[in-house]
């Protein structure tokens, strides 16, 4: 069905706590026919990088905002017009989202949500949830002092929203007349719910993004004006660049994993204890499973499976490493929630997406699991549900050869598991008869960086050995 | 150490004071023979004579004037007004020589003014007033303003060292009413340092003097709604303790001040707009004022109860910025 009328293509609502998005990659350019649902743009936003498809079918009429500018949720990115329709962009008086506007937002989101066949459930609620943000968050700030008390933002409020990217339209407010004081805000914060973006270092290499296509010389002067409005939380200025150095923006992404690792050090006690692992069973193991599952289910049974699983199964004996400080209370879980660090192209960001409940997956279960989750990660697929609700992570450098290294806790959890390369090491065994003898085993170095404001020296080294223990006697029957 | 009245410990600073510097001399009406219209300085001319403790004609401006003469060849004279109220007859010899001097001239005047001050017991107009805030205005004057035992010691103490001219405000009400431990020992109580009274976490009272109490037992009220509230006693008015108020502006984000002084013109006026210059950003509700009414003194009982702010005018006051 062509669209009868032109559609504006704002920039969705991407989380409750997100208020700005970057236009990574155009899919079309401006007089490309495009049919209805197909992917328009490419975007990343400090929780996640995602397509945004067409509300309608018809032409790119205009495209508004360049790749690489980042633009509040509500900005017109792009009109896309009835075939053969006479195109000309809205004037700026226009700019602001009107009601059909948002409409159209959140169409696009649910369209993208659409998409994501394998979570439906959760990427369902999360656009319900997240459709409605714009509205309310771009009203406190321009009230304020309107004499209203549900809206009226105290400079200490204001302050620690913008320190923390906080949208403060999303915090549960018990002042007068429900304003949001500075301990509400201070608890929202605490509770981990904006959580911007993953630590850790980078995992397996998805594919390089294309070189960014050079924008149509046509749209750019009008695209400059479009994307005047600025994002108000925008870092201050660079200046020049000095001789021989270059720029590039700073992304939101960029923007917002920097923000969550400098807060994560300064909440957490960064301790980190390292474990050499003889992986000859894992080893032996994965290699007569990788056949079978791979002809059976299509399943590469990967080393993060194996150590995945029996981390899930090491993490049930100690629940405060699966657990998270929450005010003045210790959180333990009858769950886990696994995240797992994922570098996304050109080494430029990272993500961590989360597999729900692997406490119910087996081995199969798991490593088909993360394949898809990385997957959705890699193909810019992953709803805001996706990188939420983690309570322990794995990020796995190893890829590289690194053999040790110290990730910073994603919070609001208690510890990282780092896994490490597999190497061949000349390692002291024992024979049949009880004498050492030395023998070249695969060996593999695992490090757990912990909170230590809850989890003590003594109880990481016992988790990492019982984790060893279960490594290096895995049975082919198990799990 | 010995539990002491808040009139003992300022007596007692005095003498100690006497016995260890010659140039240290008191002057005011009725100090000597009839030892103060409180009987601060009961005794001292028995121990130091009448030509250290000197009985002066009633006259405010001669009083002063001669401290600041007698300052200004060396001396250390400790002035006592019989009540604050009365000292706006010395006004042009403080203000105009004794805090210009220095900077005139560059001779020292290291006068202390004892200023009996505050109301409570129906004084009215003339015996009841906080005069802190005319002379924390005037640039070369210190205003010290004890709220305890020990601090009345040892901040007399201090404004008796120090080479400017110091306002030593002691609240009457304190008196006999408030007692504490005192060293017996000489010690100095450093000028312009303020005290936590009470420490919290939910809002900051500032204030000084004898509503330090009223702040106290306010505090304790709220301790019952689960609302945690810290007292700072400021201890001296001029020069004030900024840092140590924005640290407990910083930390609470919500402040009260309180002080039995009148309003427009109080000195809550500048702790208030230093608070919305220097930490603007730490506020999450309007600044509070608890203070008398524009409005001399009442006699009356009832009327000087609701003209000074009481434990329950401050609760109220707190209850509003915990619920903003």
């Amino acid at each position: 069905m062509a669209t009868e009328t032109k559609i504006e293509v704002v920039m969705p609502q991407m989380g409750v706590s997100v208020s700005e998005g970057t236009v990574t990659k155009w899919l079309k350019a401006e007089g490309e026919p495009i049919a209805r649902d197909e992917a328009l743009l490419e975007i990343s936003t400090d929780k996640v990088d995602t397509e945004v498809p067409s509300p309608g079918e018809g032409v790119v009429a205009k495209i508004m905002v360049q790749e690489g500018e980042t633009v509040e949720v509500g900005v017109v990115l792009a009109v896309i017009a009835p075939e053969g329709a006479q195109v000309s962009a809205p004037g700026p008086e226009e700019l602001p989202p009107e009601p059909a506007t948002q409409e159209a937002a959140d169409e696009s989101m649910a369209a993208a949500s659409e998409g994501v066949g394998d979570v439906a459930d959760g990427a369902g609620d999360s656009s319900k949830r997240a459709t409605p943000a714009p509205a309310q968050s771009a009203s406190p700030a321009r009230s304020a002092g309107g004499g209203n008390g549900r809206t009226f933002v105290s400079p200490v409020v204001a302050r620690i929203a913008a320190e923390h990217g906080v949208d403060v339209g999303q915090v549960e407010g018990t002042g007068n007349g429900g304003r949001v004081t500075k301990k509400d805000i201070l608890a929202f914060v605490e509770s981990g719910a904006p959580a911007p973006a993953p630590p850790a270092p980078p995992a397996a290499a998805p594919p390089d993004l294309a070189p960014a296509a050079p924008a149509p010389a046509a749209a750019a002067p009008a695209a400059l004006d479009r994307a005047a409005p600025k994002p108000a939380a925008a870092p201050a200025p660079a200046g020049d660049p000095g001789a021989g150095e270059s720029f590039e923006p700073l992304t939101a992404m960029r923007r917002g994993i920097g923000e969550h690792m400098r807060r994560s050090l300064d909440t957490s006690a960064h301790v980190t204890s390292a474990i050499e692992v003889d992986m000859s069973k894992v080893v032996a193991i994965r290699g007569k499973l990788k056949k079978e599952f791979e002809a059976a289910y299509g399943v590469n049974p990967t080393y993060l499976a194996f150590i995945a699983r029996a981390t899930v199964e090491t993490l049930r004996e100690y629940p405060w490493i699966n657990g998270e400080i929450r005010g003045d209370k210790i959180v333990t879980r009858n769950y886990v929630n696994l995240g797992f660090a994922v570098e996304l192209a050109d080494g430029k960001g990272l993500i961590v997406p989360v597999v729900k409940n692997t406490e119910g997956l087996n081995l199969l279960g798991l490593a088909r699991s993360v394949a898809a989750i990385a997957q959705r990660a890699r193909d810019k697929q992953l709803t805001p549900d996706d990188v939420q609700g983690g309570t322990f992570t794995i990020t796995n450098p190893g890829g590289y050869g690194t053999f040790h290294g110290t990730p910073v806790i994603s919070q609001p959890q208690a510890g990282i598991l780092g896994t490490y390369a597999v190497v061949k090491r000349p390692w002291v065994v024992q024979d049949e008869l009880g004498q050492d003898v030395i023998a070249v085993r695969p060996l593999m170095n695992l490090t757990l960086t912990y909170d230590h404001r809850l989890v003590d020296g003594a109880l990481a080294g016992r988790f990492l050995r019982d984790l060893r223990k279960r490594l290096e006697s895995w049975g082919e029957s198990d799990y | 150490m010995a539990e002491k009245t808040y009139l003992q410990a300022i007596s007692d600073g005095l003498r100690q004071e006497l016995r260890r510097d010659e140039r240290v001399f008191v002057i005011g009406e009725d100090v000597g023979v009839y030892g103060g219209a409180f009987k601060v300085t009961l005794g001292f001319q028995e121990e130091f004579g009448p030509w250290r403790i000197i009985d002066s004609p009633l006259a405010e401006t001669a009083i002063l004037g001669a401290c600041s003469g007698a300052a200004m060849m060396g001396m250390r004279p400790v002035a006592e007004m019989q009540f604050a109220d009365f000292i706006s007859c010395g006004w042009d010899h403080l203000v105009t020589v004794a805090a210009k001097q220095r900077f005139r001239a560059g001779t020292p005047v290291p006068i202390v003014v004892r200023l009996p001050s505050g109301g409570g017991f129906s004084g009215g107009p003339f015996h009841s007033q906080n005069p802190e805030s005319s002379f924390a205005h005037i640039p070369g004057l210190k205003c010290v303003c004890p709220a305890t035992p020990e601090d009345a010691k040892g901040l007399l103490v201090a404004a008796i060292e120090d080479p400017n001219p110091v306002l030593f405000f002691e609240h009457k009400h304190l008196y006999r009413r408030i007692k504490g431990e005192v060293p017996d020992e000489r010690y100095v109580t450093p000028i312009g340092k303020a005290r936590t009274h009470r420490e919290g976490e939910d809002v900051t009272v500032i204030t000084w003097g004898a509503m330090v109490y009223t702040a106290d037992e306010a505090a304790r009220q709220l301790e019952a709604d689960d609302v945690s509230v810290e007292v700072i006693d400021l201890r001296t008015v001029m020069p004030w303790d900024t840092a140590a108020v924005l640290a407990s502006v910083r930390k609470c984000s919500k402040v009260l001040v309180l002080h039995e002084d009148t309003r427009t013109g109080g000195f809550g006026g500048e702790i208030a707009a230093t608070i919305a210059e220097e930490a603007f950003e730490d506020l999450d509700a309007p600044v509070k004022r608890v203070c008398a009414p524009d409005c001399p003194a009442p006699f009356a009982p009832i009327l000087e109860k609701a003209y000074i702010p009481q434990v329950d005018d401050v609760a109220k006051g707190l209850r509003e910025l915990v619920a903003y």
